[in-house]
């Protein structure tokens, strides 16, 4: 059995319409109209204990639903979710001390007070044993890089430093399993790189199951093997990312150094070519020829001096799969 | 119970920093008991029909209003909470162990009874000092003392209930804070915080008996001034009390609620 199950899980928002305007808000105030809108329809998956996986979609696909319903707050209207045998949101008591959760675009930590007494708080909530939770807060002090930062009142906090305290205060009660909701939003690349290390160490060296939803690919790439993809409530992969790189990413990216000129090109598969400074710049698809092949034909035709190949990035693979499903 | 006493113990700690609040508050104390006692004294000299209570206790009772007012009054607005329901980071509330409805129960309490603290024992350092016509007086008995503070602190306990309730409806009317409002001013009438409720008309005194509203501060103050008899002191504690239980399980009832079909705001 897996760690999380995922049935056939939907959920349907009412959400108010009003016009703009001040006679269509007075309207509304007498009678209100709703539309319904499908934040998830249908969706299935598993976990297994100790994966890292990545939750993709764009903007609205209904990730931060998914993760509500996950971590035991919002019901859904159908399908069953089950983590570690207990339903999120029926056993919400038991079930939220097993769980850690980090929504990138809120916060935990009072803002008036330094982040080490709201740290102290949630020793209070989880009833924390006083070693045990020194011991935690000191590794993550050490780890998040926190020295220094936690006695400083919230509110002068920069982003960075602030996120990497919220992550901290989300893991002090030892959770088994990691919900991040966009927990780099926002960051500059040392902070994102920190989050990121910290992620893959606590998966590695403490067996944490992580869950994560991102925009940032780079975050994805470096931390999860897996991802689920879901766009307009769906699921529409869920597999390997290398698999899906394999699916989509037919293009490479070829750069050749050379002092020679080609006159002309004639190659299957080519499907541009620029001459630059140094050489030439080629972009293949590899459904047609394959790598190999295609420096085969260049050495017959000129004397390669340096090569550099680069696999398309990983943005455009995720814009060309939403544009494929129209997400 | 720990947990909720850290709430508390946050909220008063950090309630207690608001040294400057606390004293635009009191100035505004100070003004408002006078205006309201010179009026009253007008009001005294000039009439002859019967008046439901005597003057020097209704000094009192104005002035002990005025001494406790940050904890009595019903517009009481815990910002974090409010916003918190607004914004969404409520979130971070519903994944962590422990009951909304008692986690918001103690926070407000926590920042009500700091704010009362800064506020009650300088009103009253100076209303007993006051010329005759405007002094607050000693109790009239040492039961009724005790009877007050019993049922003081009872009160308190029905106000931070009624106003986690008002809290727990912003879940279900995130845009309809004039209502509420509208409600706050009618239960001030009830609650005697207008005028005290010996001065109501006696329908309304009627329907005030079987609402919650005067035994937040209005009987409190009678029985410190003698105007409700400290025979009534038990039976008193015993009516907070029980509309302390109700409205309580009603906040909690409607929290279970909102919880279940609860959209958190800003996806």
């Amino acid at each position: 059995m897996s760690q999380i199950e995922v049935h056939n899980v939907s959920k349907t928002f009412k959400v108010a319409k009003r016009k703009a305007g001040i006679k269509a808000s007075l309207k509304s105030f007498i009678k209100r109209e709703y539309i319904y809108v499908d934040a998830i329809k249908d969706v299935s998956f598993n976990i297994e204990k100790g994966e890292i996986v990545g939750y993709i979609g764009p903007n609205g696909a209904g990730k931060s639903t998914t993760i509500k319903m996950l971590s035991g707050i919002l019901t859904p209207d159908n399908g069953e979710i089950l983590v570690d045998k207990m339903i999120p949101y029926k056993d919400r008591e038991k079930y939220v001390r097993n769980i850690g959760v980090v929504f990138g675009q809120r916060s935990q930590l009072w803002w008036d007070i330094p982040a080490e007494d709201t740290f102290d708080l949630i020793r209070e909530i989880y009833k924390l044993d006083k070693e045990e939770y020194e011991k935690t807060k000191q590794e993550l002090i050490k780890t998040l890089n926190l020295a220094g930062i936690i006695n400083i009142p919230v509110r002068q906090l920069s982003l960075g430093q602030r996120m990497r305290c919220e992550i901290a205060a989300s893991l002090l009660h030892k959770p088994q399993i990691l919900f991040l909701d966009e927990p780099t939003i926002g960051l500059d690349a040392v902070s994102k790189q920190i989050v990121r290390d910290f992620i893959k160490k606590i998966n590695k060296e403490e067996k944490i199951t992580v869950i994560l939803t991102t925009h940032d690919m780079a975050d994805i790439e470096y931390l999860a093997k897996r991802i689920i993809m879901i766009g307009k409530g769906k699921v529409l992969y869920d597999g390997s990312l290398n698999s899906l790189k394999r699916k989509y990413d037919t293009r490479k990216y070829i750069t050749v150094s050379t002092k020679e000129r080609i006159k002309s090109f004639r190659k299957k598969g080519l499907l541009e070519h620029e001459k630059v400074k140094e050489g030439y710049k080629f972009i293949i698809d590899t459904k047609e020829t394959s790598v190999s092949d295609f420096i085969n034909y260049l050495s017959t035709k000129i004397n390669i001096e340096d090569i550099d190949i680069q696999n398309e990035n990983i943005d455009n693979i995720i814009i060309k799969l939403y544009k494929e499903y129209e997400v | 119970m720990s947990q909720y006493l850290t709430y508390f113990k946050i909220k008063f700690i950090s309630g207690l920093q608001y040294r400057s609040a606390a004293l635009a508050g009191l100035s505004t104390q100070f003004f408002f008991g006078l205006v309201f006692i010179m009026v009253y004294h007008a009001f005294y000299t000039s009439g002859s029909g019967k008046l439901p209570m005597e003057y020097s206790a209704l000094v009192s009772y104005l002035w002990l209003g005025q001494a406790f007012y940050a904890l009595t009054y019903l517009y009481h607005r815990e910002k974090d909470v409010i916003n918190m329901i607004k914004n969404g980071d409520v979130a971070y509330e519903l994944c962590k162990p422990g009951n909304l409805y008692l986690k918001w129960f103690f926070k407000i309490f926590g920042s009500k009874l700091s704010s009362v603290l800064l506020r009650f024992a300088p009103v009253i350092l100076v209303a007993i000092i006051l010329p005759i016509n405007f002094r607050l007086t000693s109790p009239v008995s040492l039961y009724s003392f005790i009877g007050f503070i019993l049922t003081l602190i009872l009160g308190s306990f029905l106000i931070t209930a009624i106003t986690t309730l008002l809290h727990i409806l912003t879940f279900y009317t995130i845009d309809a804070e004039g209502v509420l409002n509208f409600f706050r001013v009618i239960a001030e009438l009830f609650a005697g915080a207008i005028v005290p409720i010996p001065f109501l008309p006696k329908f309304l005194q009627t329907i005030s008996n079987y609402l919650p509203f005067q035994y937040i501060s209005d009987v409190p103050f009678r029985i410190y001034v003698g105007n409700i008899s400290s025979n009534m002191i038990l039976n008193t504690l015993l009516i907070q009390f029980i509309w302390f239980i109700i409205i309580s399980i009603i906040g909690i009832f409607l929290t279970k609620k909102a919880l279940k079909k609860v959209i958190v705001q800003g996806g």
